[in-house]
């Protein structure tokens, strides 16, 4: 193993360490985050949707389970959960749409779960997920149509989106839905900047869940994050100032 | 029993994710990481057929349920069944008299309709643009606009102008330095919450495949 593998491998391992350990520590305190106001206003619309017997959609892009973007997947049924579990007592179950086949099937399993654990299994109902293409565009027409003939007043989208990302954010626009939108795509990271009035940028889509419905291993991942970060930070300014002074 | 499978599933993925893992950095576990991968793959296949299924029963509800929009739904089914039929006749064929029919029917309906989509996109991405400085009056929109304009701007040589040698040089700088760093910023951060998110799903906090 090169010094990099091993570095990564002592890393990953201290960090799932810290993790379980910090989770556990914090199972009796209430975690507190900063304001994200993004998330404050989808909590907001949220209560709004269930209120006025409207649904919400969340869309899960064309993010799979057998790439580096996994995590952005897990990111976003850990959304299709917290919001399943959120709305169960509403009329109008969420609707989940992704664009993989895979991710789909887990949807499935995670909205009937979410509804078992709120005590609402008789409210799942099978045809709330849908795969609606499997190209980036394919699935925008497929899933654009949710948005605006299924009583929608809320668009979730979380997950892996390119350019196509407007397309959706505009057709919220014109319905008058409230949408958050976040990606780990780059380019759509920038549209994203232009089009929504309170983009979620970066990492703040992987905290996603924790601002809907915290739990101690949200807020510790949350922690681990900060300080992986400041430890950057520190090693990045170290660096350029041994650069400077010719030590490196 | 309702116990038992959650634990078991956690179980399953906890072991198999670790597995993999580990064979990215120690080498005697990599033919068993490749398999797991592999696995993997073979299992995404046959989901997508699922997803299909899935697609295919939402639509045949809609239309014995005569909801909005039913017609699109039966078009939808009519488009499938014969793509697989014409699909399957095909690629059954002996003679393989037609074998790029399917590549032809891409070409001729998938293909144009994306492309289409991609030039609304481009008027989608201008309203948005012209929207911004109305929906946020900030400094960094005007640093964002600012920065979109001067890209466009040095992308291609104007017409009667050409290149504008100074935009370029600005260009250059904002790409060296601000964007990349940037970039580079972002990326870390996403980084970042790439592996917790992962190692959350592989200590079973979050277990999208069944249980809390």
């Amino acid at each position: 193993m090169s010094v990099i593998e091993v570095a990564s491998l002592v890393l990953a391992l201290i960090s799932a360490g810290a993790l379980a350990s910090l989770a556990i520590l914090r199972r009796k305190t209430n975690a507190s985050f900063r304001e994200i106001p993004a998330y404050s206003q989808l909590n907001h619309s949220i209560g709004l949707a269930v209120e006025d017997g409207t649904r919400i959609h969340i869309s899960l892009g064309s993010s799979n389970m057998i790439s580096e973007r996994s995590a952005t997947a897990f990111a976003g049924l850990g959304m299709v959960y917290r919001l399943a579990e959120h709305t169960s007592a509403s009329d109008q179950p969420p609707i989940a749409s992704s664009g993989d086949g895979m991710i789909s099937i887990l949807s499935q399993d995670t909205l009937k779960n979410a509804y078992a654990n709120a005590g609402a299994d008789d409210r799942y109902d099978p045809t709330t997920r849908r795969l609606t293409g499997l190209t980036p565009y394919s699935y925008a027409a497929g899933a654009i149509p949710i948005m605006l003939d299924e009583k929608v007043s809320t668009n979730v989208l979380i997950g892996n989106f390119g350019n196509e990302i407007a397309l959706f954010t505009d057709t919220a626009e014109r319905k008058n839905a409230h949408s958050l939108a976040t990606t780990d795509n780059l380019v759509s990271q920038a549209i994203l900047f232009a089009s929504m009035e309170k983009p979620v940028v970066g990492e703040e889509l992987y905290a996603a869940g924790a601002y809907i419905k915290p739990d101690p291993s949200h807020s510790a991942s949350l922690t681990i994050q900060d300080v992986l970060r400041w430890l950057i930070v520190i090693s990045l300014l170290a660096g350029a100032a041994l650069k400077v002074i010719n030590l490196l | 029993m309702k116990r038992f499978w959650p634990v078991i599933n956690t179980s399953i993925a906890a072991i198999a994710g670790f597995l993999t893992l580990l064979g990215y950095f120690i080498r005697n576990l990599k033919a068993l990481k490749d398999f797991i991968v592999h696995g993997a793959v073979i299992l995404a296949a046959f989901a997508i057929l699922v997803g299909i299924a899935n697609l295919f029963m939402v639509h045949l509800t809609k239309i014995r349920t005569r909801q909005e929009g039913n017609i699109y739904s039966f078009l939808l089914l009519t488009a499938m069944i014969v793509s697989l039929g014409f699909g399957l006749a095909f690629s059954m064929d002996p003679s393989g008299s037609n074998p790029d029919f399917m590549q032809g029917l891409f070409k001729s309906v998938i293909f144009p309709v994306e492309t289409s989509l991609l030039a609304l996109l481009a008027v989608t991405l201008l309203y948005a643009s012209v929207r911004l400085l109305r929906t946020r009056t900030d400094w960094m929109s005007i640093v964002f606009l600012a920065s979109a304009v001067i890209g466009l701007f040095t992308m291609v040589p104007l017409p009667f102008i050409g290149e504008i040698r100074i935009l370029n040089g600005l260009r250059s700088f904002l790409m060296d330095y601000f964007v990349t760093a940037g970039a580079r910023g972002i990326l870390i951060g996403i980084s970042l919450g790439v592996l917790t998110t992962g190692l959350r799903v592989l200590l079973g906090a979050d277990r999208p495949f069944g249980g809390k």
